[in-house]
C-alpha cells in the first residue's frame, strides 16, 4: 500500500541529495571554498571574491541547473503518463525541436545577446506545441497514437531545419550552436524564471496527482472511476509542454534526465504520481546540477557542454539499476 | 416503487455507422441480474459503455437512480456506477494491492491519501475473487484469469450500486467463473445491486440473471424475463447457429446443434 511515511522518507533523503548537490556546486571549481566559507559568502561576510563568485556566479548558475533538471525531469514524468509509455520523454512531441529552431535561428541571424536567443527559443518551443496540438487535435479526436505521431514528425522537421543551419552556419557561431545542442548551463544566469515554473508546475501537477494515476492506467479506466478524462490531458500537454519550454530556454535541449529520472525514481518509489512527480523533481534537479558541477570542472578551464555529463553519468547509473530490478517491463 | 438504479429511455446508439439499439428502454431494478447476449459485433460493449456514460448516446438518456450523467458529473457517476472493462492495460509496474486501490478513487477527497478502511475494503475485495495471498504480487506477473480477477476486485472496492461487466468470465477457469457469476448474483440479492452482465454462455445466464436483453446486432434487441427469451428459435436466430434445449429435471440446457 502506498504509505505517506515511506514517501515521506524517500522525498527526505531526495531533499537531503538535492541539497547536498547544491552545496557541492557553490564549493567546487577553480576557486575551491569549504563549506564554512560558502555559507560566509551566502550570507554577505568574509572574503570578498568569494562573495562574488559564490553568489554572482555560481548560486545562479546551480540554482538555474536545478530548476531545469527538475522541470525536465517533471516534464517527462507527465509525458509519460499522457503518452502512457514509459519510454516518452518531454522532446518526444516536438517542443525541444522547435525551442532548438528558434534559438539557433536567433544564433544565426545573430539577434541580440543571451535574452533573444532565450526569446526565440521559448518562441519555437510555443510554436511547436500549438503546432503539435492543432494538427493532433484538429477534428476533435485525441488519440495518443495521433498526438504520438505528429509530434514526433514535426519534431523530426524541426531536426531536419536544425540541421539545415548548422551546414549553412559560419564557423565561428558552430561552437555555440552546437553546446546549445547539447545543453548548456554556462548562460543560465537568471535562474528565477525556471524555479518559478517549477514551483507552480509542481503544484498544478500534484493538484491532479491521484487522477494521474488513474490516466496511467487507461483513459477508460479513468473515466469510469470518475476523471474528467479529456480536460486532464489537455492539462497535461500544455503543462508538460510549457515547463519543457522553461527548461530548454535556458539551458538548451539537456538530454537524458527527462526520460531516465522518471523511470530511476519509478523503481525506488513505485508509480504512484503523489510520490513520483515530487521526487522527480527533486532527484532531476540534483542530477542536473551535479552534471553541471563536474561540467565546469572536470577539464577545467575548458567547460562540456552538461547535456554531455547526464548522459555519461546517468546512463551506467540507468542500466545499473535495470539490470537489477526484475520488475520493470519496458514494453 | 422506488426509482431504479438503471434507467435508459429512447437509447438511439451507433457505432461505425451501424446501429446498435433504437428507441432502446430497459430499466434494471435493484436486486436484478440483466444477462446482455448477442453475437461478436452486436454492439454489446458499445451499448454497455453508452450505459456507463463513457460515450455520448446518438438519441435519448441514460438515468443513474433517476438522474442523468450530465447531472451527476463523472466524480458521482463513479460512486454510483462501477464498468469491468473487457482489456487490462498494465503500462507501469503495480502490485496488485495498488491496482485494486484504484478503486477507492471515487470515494476519496482530492488530497486524501487511501487508509486504513480503503485498505481493507481493497483486501477485502481481493479475499472475495480468491487473489487474497497475491496482495504484495506484481500485475505483470499474473496469468490472464488472475489479473481479471483483480479488476473484479477492483470493480468490488469501487462499491457502485450499478455494476457493468462487460465479459467478466474471460480468461476464467470453470471454478471461477461459476464463483465470479455466484458473487455478483449475491451482490444483487443481499445488498440491492443492480448488474448487467454481457454473456457468451446461455447456460450461465439462464443459472444466474433474472432478465435478458438479446441483441440482433441489426438495431432490433428484445428484453423480458430470462426464462421466456431463452427458447430455442430465438438463440438460434441471435447466433446464427440452430440451437436445442436439452431437458434436465426443471432446467434446459441450451447447445449448439
Amino acid at each position: 500500500m502506498p504509505s505517506r511515511r515511506r514517501a515521506l522518507i524517500v522525498l527526505a533523503l531526495l531533499f537531503a541529495l538535492a541539497l547536498a548537490s547544491v552545496c557541492l556546486a557553490l564549493a567546487v571549481g577553480s576557486l575551491a571554498l569549504p563549506l564554512g566559507a560558502v555559507w560566509e559568502a551566502l550570507r554577505g561576510q568574509g572574503d570578498g571574491l568569494a562573495q562574488e563568485v559564490v553568489q554572482g556566479l555560481r548560486l545562479p548558475r546551480a540554482l538555474a541547473a536545478f530548476a531545469c533538471g527538475g522541470l525536465l525531469a517533471l516534464a517527462g514524468a507527465l509525458m509519460q503518463v499522457l503518452l502512457r509509455n514509459p519510454l516518452a520523454d518531454p522532446y518526444v512531441l516536438g517542443i525541444s525541436g522547435g525551442a532548438a529552431v528558434g534559438a539557433l535561428a536567433a544564433m544565426l541571424l545573430g539577434v541580440g545577446l543571451n535574452f533573444g536567443i532565450e526569446a526565440m527559443a521559448f518562441l519555437g518551443a510555443l510554436s511547436a506545441m500549438l503546432l503539435v496540438f492543432g494538427l493532433a487535435h484538429g477534428d476533435g479526436s485525441w488519440s495518443q497514437a495521433r498526438l504520438l505521431l505528429t509530434g514526433v514528425i514535426v519534431a523530426a522537421g524541426c531536426g531536419a531545419a536544425v540541421a539545415l543551419m548548422l551546414s549553412v552556419a559560419p564557423e565561428h557561431k558552430l561552437r555555440g550552436m552546437l553546446f546549445w545542442l547539447m545543453g548548456d548551463a554556462s548562460h543560465a544566469t537568471d535562474p528565477w524564471p525556471p524555479l518559478l515554473v517549477l514551483a507552480g508546475g509542481l503544484v498544478v501537477a500534484l493538484f491532479f496527482a491521484r487522477d494521474l494515476n488513474l490516466l496511467s492506467r487507461g483513459a477508460q479506466l479513468a473515466a469510469t472511476l470518475g476523471a474528467s478524462v479529456g480536460r486532464l490531458r489537455l492539462t497535461l500537454y500544455f503543462l508538460a509542454s510549457l515547463l519543457t519550454a522553461a527548461a530548454v530556454t535556458s539551458v538548451g535541449s539537456v538530454g537524458f534526465v527527462g526520460l531516465v529520472v522518471p523511470h530511476l525514481v519509478r523503481l525506488a518509489v513505485g508509480n504512484d504520481q503523489r510520490v513520483l512527480l515530487p521526487a522527480a523533481v527533486l532527484a532531476g534537479g540534483a542530477l542536473l546540477a551535479l552534471a553541471d558541477t563536474l561540467a565546469r570542472t572536470v577539464v577545467a578551464p575548458q567547460q562540456l557542454p552538461v547535456g554531455v555529463l547526464t548522459a555519461l553519468i546517468g546512463v551506467p547509473v540507468f542500466l545499473f539499476l535495470l539490470a537489477r530490478a526484475p520488475r520493470v517491463e519496458v514494453s | 416503487m422506488s426509482v431504479p438504479p438503471l434507467v435508459a429511455r429512447g437509447l438511439a446508439v451507433s457505432i461505425g455507422g451501424q446501429t446498435v439499439v433504437r428507441d432502446f428502454d430497459l430499466a434494471v431494478q435493484a436486486g436484478e441480474c440483466l444477462a446482455i447476449l448477442g453475437r461478436n459485433g452486436a454492439g454489446k460493449t458499445t451499448l454497455l459503455h453508452t450505459l456507463a456514460g463513457l460515450r455520448p448516446a446518438d438519441a435519448g438518456q441514460v438515468e443513474l437512480a433517476g438522474e442523468t450523467y450530465a447531472r451527476l458529473g463523472p466524480h458521482r457517476a463513479a460512486r454510483g456506477r462501477g464498468l469491468l472493462l473487457q482489456h487490462q492495460g498494465d503500462a507501469f509496474p503495480a502490485s496488485v494491492l495498488e491496482t485494486v486501490l484504484v478503486g477507492r478513487h471515487p470515494h476519496l477527497s482530492r488530497f486524501a491519501w487511501e487508509g486504513a478502511e480503503d485498505g481493507r475494503i481493497a483486501r477485502a475485495a481481493l479475499a472475495a475473487v480468491g487473489m487474497s495471498e497475491f496482495a504484495e504480487r506484481e500485475v505483470h506477473t499474473l496469468s490472464g484469469g488472475e489479473r481479471q480477477r483483480v479488476a473484479i476486485a477492483a470493480l468490488l472496492a469501487q462499491r457502485p450500486q450499478v455494476y457493468l461487466l462487460d465479459e467478466p468470465l474471460a480468461h476464467l477457469d470453470l471454478n471461477h467463473q461459476i464463483a465470479i457469476l455466484g458473487l455478483f448474483n449475491k451482490l444483487a440479492r443481499q445488498e440491492g445491486a443492480a448488474v448487467a452482465v454481457v454473456l457468451h454462455d446461455v447456460n450461465l445466464a439462464a443459472r444466474f440473471c433474472d432478465q435478458a436483453l438479446l441483441l440482433f446486432g441489426d438495431g432490433r434487441y428484445s428484453v423480458s424475463g430470462i426464462a421466456e427469451q431463452l427458447d430455442e428459435a430465438r438463440l438460434g436466430e441471435l447466433y446464427g447457429h440452430p440451437m436445442r434445449a436439452v431437458p434436465d429435471g426443471a432446467r434446459r440446457w441450451f447447445m449448439p446443434a
